[in-house]
This record gives structure tokens, C-alpha cells and sequence, in this order.
């Protein structure tokens, strides 16, 4: 490995870290999109030099950008300038549209609103972007309200897989605080018919035929935050995570209760364990070591900062339960920063490295797994999202 | 040729100026609707940034002005001031001071 680029999207443009194998000296490029909010990029495993980044805007709504030589310039896919007036435009990057249509089978047109009545789904923005793990022009796109789109053609057009939101549970997701939000696509790497994905506050569902129809796998959870503690659905899940190799393990941060299903969330079991708290929003896994699990434990759902004031990855080696801090490298005092659900990442080189980046815009990386910290930036916009390539 | 003035971050995203100039086919009184048509269509990636993809309604923090005047609530398909069908006067696109 000649080095990696760390993809950071931030609450005013994306930035572009990049480093040797060795990961102490950093190359800083952005801001990226100035201005705008980047919830995400991700780099395509198929080919590290195609990038795809969610820009939105409160006034202008939802603009996707894709690059095809590794950040340095970007585009909007389709969106070209036409060269003659009236011609038709050439792409609906930015279109991202329910599906409706009878085909579908159950279309749903509302869902739970705050006040516990049904509300209309309506688009706002997308939260995640995966690209597929063989196709370059193949990437999954999360979205708030909660709903999974596709894109078969590098980004210019979208559709809908409808099945999830058909499953029929819909009228009961309801928003979290942060907007009723598909957040987490994990794609299994073993089983191309396999999509795991999370809502907040749906909980976690699994595909096997390739996205056309859903479940909710969420048995297990107990989230007494809900009328029925262990509904089917209505649990507040943050994120959740899986090793390349064990595709049927994954590991869950949720609202409350760090959690580990070893049968492809059919179940899960808490793991939470010795953790000073088990709230929080980001979870990951080791490259290499599949037992090798990092949290970031914050207070708690009304105190969005770490307890103590101290800045803390928490590993365990052991697949949950029995948990380590971090702290080498990272603010022992006075830090009240938080760490958001799609900004923590690894890399697989070797030492495994292990990144994340605040909400007070410093993004940490560590070159041995977590053992140590160093800032790789300090003074970024609130940061919203943080990604690696390993490049060759 | 008709003028429109974009705000800064459609100016970054269609990667032109403070105004573009457009050609605007019609068969009756230019309007706002038509204007807005042949932006998007010259400049695709502006779609969805001022009118919903669907319901082709004013994104909320958006507002239109013309010759002093704001025109934001006007019906899309009302005859826009005769400056600005002209080329006088251009049409402003203006994002709304709110947030950060």
C-alpha cells in the first residue's frame, strides 16, 4: 500500500486528507463544495478513484457529485451543460423520487410524525452513499425520509427500492431528532443478494434477494424509550457494523445498548459490558482482527458530549463485554465534542488504522489500531462524515 | 435575451457567473415558469435547486426579484415586468437570509 485518503464531509464542505502507509504527515485539500453540507463520500472498492459525495442545502436542496480521479475535480453526473438551448437535459442526478407506482405492491405515502399521527414521506436528503463492492457505477444511496434508492448508471438516475418501505411496517418508523433517516448500508460481501441497513427510528432490516423484499431484524433490542419495549419495529439504531469476513456477525451501536447478532441479526445480545456508558453513535471493526470492536461512548441522548469531559475510543478484542479505553493521544479534559454515526472508519493496511472526526472539527487518526491518537486536522466545520481508501 | 441572476452557490454548482443570459422560446408573455424551464434545461444540474422535482414548487428559502419588485409570490405563469422580457432588467434568484 502506497498510502490512504481519508473522504471527510463536514457541515460546510468535504476535505480530502491524505498520507503515506505510514500515516504521520497529512496533505490537506478542501473545502470541497464550500458552503454546502456534505453528509457523505465514499470511495468506490472497485475503483479507489471514483468518489461519490451527498451535497445539501437547506435552501437548495439535494445535489450529488462524483468524481472519477480521486477527488481532484468533481462533477454532476448527467449534468452537464447542455449545448443547445432546449435540449433536453441529460441527467436527474439530483431527482430523487418515491415510487409509488402499483407495482410496487404496497406503497406507502405516510408514516409516524412526532405527534403520533401519520405524515406524508417527503424527500429531504441523502445521509449515506455505498457503492457497490464491484460496480463503479453501481451505488446505494440512503436518505431521509427513510428510503433506499439505487443508482445503476454512475449517479445520474435513481429509483427507489421500493420493497423496504412496502414491507409494511412503515406507518409505524417514526423520525429520530435527527430526522427519520436511512443511514447505514451495509452490503454483504459474501452474498451479493444480501443488504443490511438501518433506520433511525425503525430499526435494522435484511434483504436477501437482492433489495426486492425486507424484514425487520430487530429481535433482541430493548429500547424502553418505545411504547413496546421489543416491537418489531421502532428502535432507534445508530449504526451497525461487520467484518468482510464474517458477514453474518454484526455488531450494533444503538440509541442506548451496544448489541452483537452472530446469525445475521435473526438475534441479538447486548455487549454493552464494562462501557462508562453505553449511548452513542458510531461503531466499526477492526480490519484484520474480526473481535476487534471500537465505540465512542457519549454521555447520554440528552448530553451529546463524552462523559467526563474525556475524549475515549473504547475496544474490546473480545467481540464485546470486556472494553478498553483509548485515550493516548486524545483530550483528557474539558472536550464536549461528539462524534456522529457515519464519522468513524478503518483502513486496511497493515497496522489497522482507525479514524474519527467531532462535531468540533478535529479528525483523529491512529496508525496501530487504536493504541495512539494524533489530530490529522483540528479547525474543520462540524464534522459530519469520515471514510478511507487505502491506495496502491 | 433574458437575464438571470443566481445566487452564489448556484453560480458554484452551474460553474458560471452572477448572470446568465438565456434564450426563452414562448408564444405569449414571458414568464416566470418559462425562464426557469429554459435555466434548467441550459444548466441541468440546477434542477431541483429552485423548483421541486416534482411539484415545481419554490424551494422555501427561495425568492424572486425583478425591477424593485418581489415577485415571489406571484403566479409562476403571470407575466414577468416588461424590462426583464427585454433584457433590461434582469430576473434576481435570491436565496433568503436565514441560518447559517
Amino acid at each position: 500500500m502506497s498510502g490512504v485518503r481519508v473522504l471527510v464531509g463536514t457541515r460546510k464542505g468535504a476535505f480530502l486528507l491524505t498520507a503515506d502507509g505510514k500515516r504521520k504527515r497529512w496533505t490537506v485539500s478542501g473545502p470541497h463544495f464550500a458552503g454546502w453540507e456534505i453528509y457523505h463520500l465514499k470511495g468506490s472498492p472497485a475503483d479507489p478513484n471514483r468518489i461519490y459525495a451527498s451535497q445539501s442545502s437547506g435552501w437548495f436542496g439535494q445535489v450529488i457529485q462524483r468524481s472519477c480521479d480521486g477527488g481532484n475535480t468533481w462533477e454532476t453526473p448527467g449534468g452537464g451543460v447542455t449545448s443547445e438551448p432546449g435540449e433536453m437535459p441529460r441527467g436527474e442526478s439530483n431527482k430523487f423520487v418515491y415510487d409509488v407506482s402499483p407495482e410496487t405492491g404496497k406503497p406507502l405515502t405516510t408514516h409516524q410524525w412526532y405527534d403520533g399521527t401519520q405524515h406524508p414521506w417527503e424527500f429531504k436528503r441523502v445521509w449515506h452513499l455505498e457503492p457497490s463492492l464491484t460496480d463503479p457505477d453501481a451505488v446505494y444511496a440512503g436518505v431521509e425520509d427513510a428510503g433506499l434508492f439505487r443508482t445503476s448508471d454512475g449517479g445520474t438516475t435513481w429509483q427507489e427500492l421500493a420493497g423496504l418501505r412496502g414491507h409494511g411496517s412503515g406507518p409505524k418508523w417514526q423520525p429520530g431528532a435527527g430526522g427519520m433517516c436511512l443511514h447505514t448500508i451495509l452490503l454483504d460481501p459474501q452474498n451479493p443478494r444480501r443488504i443490511y441497513i438501518a433506520i433511525s427510528a425503525a430499526g435494522a432490516f435484511r434483504t436477501d434477494d437482492g433489495g426486492k423484499t425486507w424484514r425487520p431484524i430487530n429481535r433482541g433490542l430493548y429500547s424502553k424509550y418505545i411504547p413496546e419495549p421489543t416491537a418489531e419495529v421502532g428502535h432507534c439504531v445508530h449504526r451497525i457494523a461487520l467484518h468482510p469476513s464474517r458477514s453474518n456477525v454484526l455488531f450494533m451501536q444503538k440509541h442506548w445498548d451496544v448489541m452483537r447478532s452472530d446469525d445475521g441479526g435473526d438475534s441479538w445480545r447486548e455487549v454493552s459490558g464494562n462501557l462508562p456508558t453505553d449511548f452513542g453513535f458510531v461503531i466499526d471493526v477492526h480490519a484484520h482482527e474480526p473481535e476487534t470492536v471500537y465505540v465512542v461512548p457519549i454521555k447520554s441522548d440528552s448530553e451529546h458530549y463524552p462523559p467526563d469531559g474525556r475524549l475515549r475510543v473504547y475496544r474490546s478484542k473480545s467481540g464485546g463485554n470486556e472494553w478498553e479505553p483509548l485515550t493516548k493521544g486524545l483530550p483528557q479534559q474539558d472536550c464536549y465534542v461528539n462524534v456522529l454515526r457515519d464519522a468513524m472508519c478503518v483502513d486496511s493496511l497493515d497496522p489497522c488504522g482507525v479514524y474519527f472526526g467531532t462535531t468540533g472539527g478535529q479528525v483523529y487518526g491512529s496508525a496501530d489500531g487504536g493504541d495512539s491518537w494524533a489530530p490529522i486536522v483540528r479547525d474543520l466545520p462540524a464534522v459530519l462524515s469520515v471514510e478511507v481508501q487505502a491506495l496502491l | 435575451m433574458i437575464r438571470v441572476v443566481l445566487p452564489p452557490h448556484l453560480q458554484t454548482l452551474a460553474q458560471v457567473g452572477s448572470e446568465v443570459t438565456l434564450d426563452v422560446t414562448r408564444n405569449g408573455p414571458l414568464t416566470r415558469a418559462a425562464v426557469l424551464d429554459a435555466l434548467e434545461a441550459r444548466y441541468p444540474m440546477l434542477r431541483g435547486t429552485i423548483r421541486d422535482h416534482t411539484t415545481a414548487q419554490r424551494r422555501p428559502f427561495l425568492r424572486f426579484f425583478a425591477c424593485a419588485r418581489d415577485l415571489t409570490h406571484d403566479p409562476a405563469d403571470a407575466p414577468l415586468p416588461e424590462p426583464v422580457t427585454t433584457g433590461q432588467e434582469p430576473l434576481l434568484i435570491v436565496g433568503a437570509i436565514a441560518g447559517g
